[in-house]
């Protein structure tokens, strides 16, 4: 399953080169022209001749760790790449480098501990990796400085018609992204795959200036907090809701016509979606709609609860219902689109 | 087997206080390989016989290393089937958020422990630790269905598979205190090429991390000359006090102080210092929180002796243990009971 390997691969904001090899396999068979550029952005070009320019985005990196100093026990001490909450770390498995090198980050035993530092959350810069290295250089010989870190998840299936794993954001887009550009469309479809969207969404603003898309469609596993002890109101999103297409988040507002359009789609097919229902975070959207001279976006995600965590779950059928409907979408412009 | 794959076997299986039946099932068919008997007692310590040489009365040492594990108990399925869960025996709850974890039901369940994404959190709450009784168990599945396979009272493990770090270390939930019955295993191995007199009742006990129970009706039923526990001891690590701990590698930690009979700890040095067999000498005071505190004073009272292996994290789910420790505290402990004869056992009287 695509879905599986994309999850299960390795790639960090700034070390997209697993993904970026997932991806091009995947799609050998269906992409004829591939685009790369300076940032490490894979552009994936269906050629046409007539019809809107249409791009299609969705970020290959995850978020994870870099090791910035190891210490004379040979211990791995490091700083975060993108937005991790410090107490996810603790008690983990990850692996390190190029060469897979096996780690866990661990803590204090409880045994050693004050009743109130239980209260406490453990900064990260107090947290370390041990890859059971005895000494400075014995570490050295396994990692480097600057060996990129993610953690050690494995996809599965979960509960009743969900999988869990890690990176669904966004690897659930790439998959989504993917399973699109097996279909042949009579517009000039650009599907990019971009690289650091979660240190600041900085592949996408550069894919969007060589693409110079009409139009836009950011594809994202987007935040879902529809868990017990949750004010229904702040869900977010809710598992088996279907696609959430986003009004406005912190980056971007939406085409209100492409918003439409997907409602009434979804509506005419009977797919169900749901409205994002949070105005936080942003996407890569916010760098393709204010690219060049402006370019209209929608953003359409698939649910995905526990993300930036070592293991998020989605719903399958909300991730099937998201490739109906964006293919529909692309469908339904394919004499073109007034936005 | 060899007993890297025999630890694995233990770690991955599941085993919490009270709930042993699993593992305690590998590990009665893996002693039985080594030795003579092997018997389950009432509360389901695994108490496995290997006989001395001789048919005249021969001293008998019980060696005690805890099966049990930390872990969860469900206390309520909640009208969405989220499970809420208390702990059983000591965890922080730090621990446990992003986990995977196994809820064993009336089949094993995948859960998983999940965190509010940090873009619907407040600044505030991001720098509060959350307590137990805010986490809650995710199985992904329609409350009439959690319903079937998940009662209330099931226990839960944080799900994690054994890791191999470096050439010597390897890491996994459930080392405290398998690794124990991993070096127990070793023994019995190594005593298969030595000569010894005395009976050897390798025990594999339950309920040690809710309060020793194991230990004290299997040091009871057997009622030894000798009794020696094994546990894992802090190893070094940055943030704890160097006096609290043993290195990793360098061999077994060697406890000396009340809990501990002077006469065994003094052959035990003798033995390591015979054999070339580094240790960690460990002074202390009052009592070893092993199950040593309940074998020590079991009927008329049992001369005890204590060995440990250096283990960093204890009760998280990737406590690490060093491969070359298990080694040697293996030897060690079998070389100290091919050293026993009844004229030491007599001399244990003796103050």
């Amino acid at each position: 399953m695509l879905l599986k390997r994309l999850s299960e691969a390795f790639g960090p904001s700034g070390q997209e080169q697993d993904v970026r090899a997932v991806l091009q396999e995947e799609l050998n068979d269906y992409i004829s022209e591939w685009k790369r550029d300076a940032l490490g952005n894979l552009i994936a070009v269906k050629p046409a001749s007539s019809g809107p320019r249409v791009m299609l985005a969705a970020h290959m990196d995850e978020c994870g760790l870099m090791v910035t100093h190891v210490d004379g026990a040979g211990l791995l001490h490091f700083r975060k790449v993108g937005g991790l909450d410090d107490r996810v770390l603790v008690s983990k498995s990850v692996v390190v480098g190029k060469k897979r090198v096996a780690g866990v980050i661990g803590a204090k035993a409880i045994h050693l501990q004050k009743p109130q530092e239980r209260t406490q959350v453990i900064p990260h810069n107090s947290l370390y990796i041990d890859i059971g290295a005895k000494s400075k250089e014995e570490a050295l010989k396994m990692v480097n400085i600057g060996d990129y870190v993610v953690f050690d998840t494995k996809f599965g299936e979960f509960g009743t018609g969900m999988v869990k794993g890690k990176a669904f954001d966004d690897r659930a887009g790439c998959a989504v992204l993917a399973e699109v550009l097996k279909e042949d469309y009579s517009m000039p479809v650009y599907g990019a795959f971009t690289v650091q969207e979660e240190i600041g969404l900085r592949g996408a603003g550069v894919a969007a200036y060589a693409v110079d898309p009409d139009l836009a469609i950011v594809l994202e596993g987007t935040t879902c907090n529809d868990v017990s002890g949750a004010d229904e109101h702040g869900y977010c999103t809710h598992l088996g809701g279907g696609p959430a297409i986003t009004v406005m988040d912190a980056s971007a507002i939406s085409n209100k016509k492409m918003v439409a359009e997907l409602v009434r789609l979804a509506e005419e097919h009977n797919i169900p979606y749901q409205f994002k229902r949070s105005i936080t975070g942003g996407s890569d959207a916010g760098r393709i709609n204010v690219s060049r001279d402006g370019v209209p976006v929608v953003v359409v995600s698939v649910p995905c609860r526990y993300i930036h965590s070592p293991v998020s779950v989605l719903q399958l059928s909300d991730f099937e219902h998201t490739i109906a409907l964006v293919k529909l979408f692309l469908r339904s412009i394919e004499g073109g689109f007034r936005v | 087997m060899e007993t890297k794959e025999f630890l694995k076997q233990m770690v991955e299986e599941t085993g919490v206080s009270g709930f042993e039946c699993r593992v305690a099932g590998l590990i009665s068919r893996v002693f039985g390989e080594v030795c003579d008997d092997v018997q389950r007692d009432v509360l389901g310590n695994v108490i496995a016989v290997r006989r001395g040489e001789g048919d005249g009365k021969r001293p008998s040492i019980m060696l005690a290393g805890h099966m049990d594990e930390i872990g969860l108990m469900v206390t309520k399925i909640d009208e969405r089937g989220f499970l809420k869960f208390t702990q059983v025996g000591g965890i922080d709850p730090r621990t446990l958020v992003s986990q995977e974890v196994v809820v064993h039901g009336r089949e094993d369940v995948l859960g998983i422990i999940g965190l509010k994404p940090p873009h619907l959190m407040s600044p505030a709450d991001r720098n509060k630790a959350i307590p137990m009784h805010d986490l809650q168990i995710d199985v992904g599945m329609p409350v009439e269905k959690v319903k079937e396979l998940i009662r209330v009272g099931d226990v839960v493990t944080v799900k994690r598979s054994f890791m191999e770090l470096g050439k010597d270390v390897v890491a996994c939930k459930a080392m405290d205190d398998r690794v124990a019955v991993a070096v127990i295993y070793e023994c019995l191995q190594e005593l298969k090429k030595l000569r010894h007199v005395a009976d050897v009742y390798a025990v594999a006990t339950v309920q040690e991390e809710v309060g020793l129970r194991g230990a004290t009706v299997s040091t009871y039923g057997i009622n030894p000359d000798i009794g020696i526990a094994l546990d894992v001891c802090h190893a070094a690590m940055p943030g704890v006090p160097e006096q609290d701990t043993a290195p990793m590698g360098k061999g077994p930690s060697l406890a000396f102080g009340a809990n501990i009979h002077p006469k065994i700890y003094e052959r035990l040095v003798e033995v390591a210092k015979e054999y070339n067999i580094p240790f960690t000498p460990d002074p202390t005071p009052a009592g070893t929180g092993t199950d040593l505190w309940a074998m020590q004073i079991s009927r008329a009272g049992i001369p005890t002796g204590l060995i440990s292996i250096p283990s960093r994290y204890m009760h998280t789910s990737v406590e690490t243990v060093s491969m070359a420790d298990v080694k040697m505290s293996g030897r060690l402990l079998a070389y100290f009971i091919a050293s026993i004869d009844a004229a030491f056992v007599e001399g244990l009287l003796c103050y």
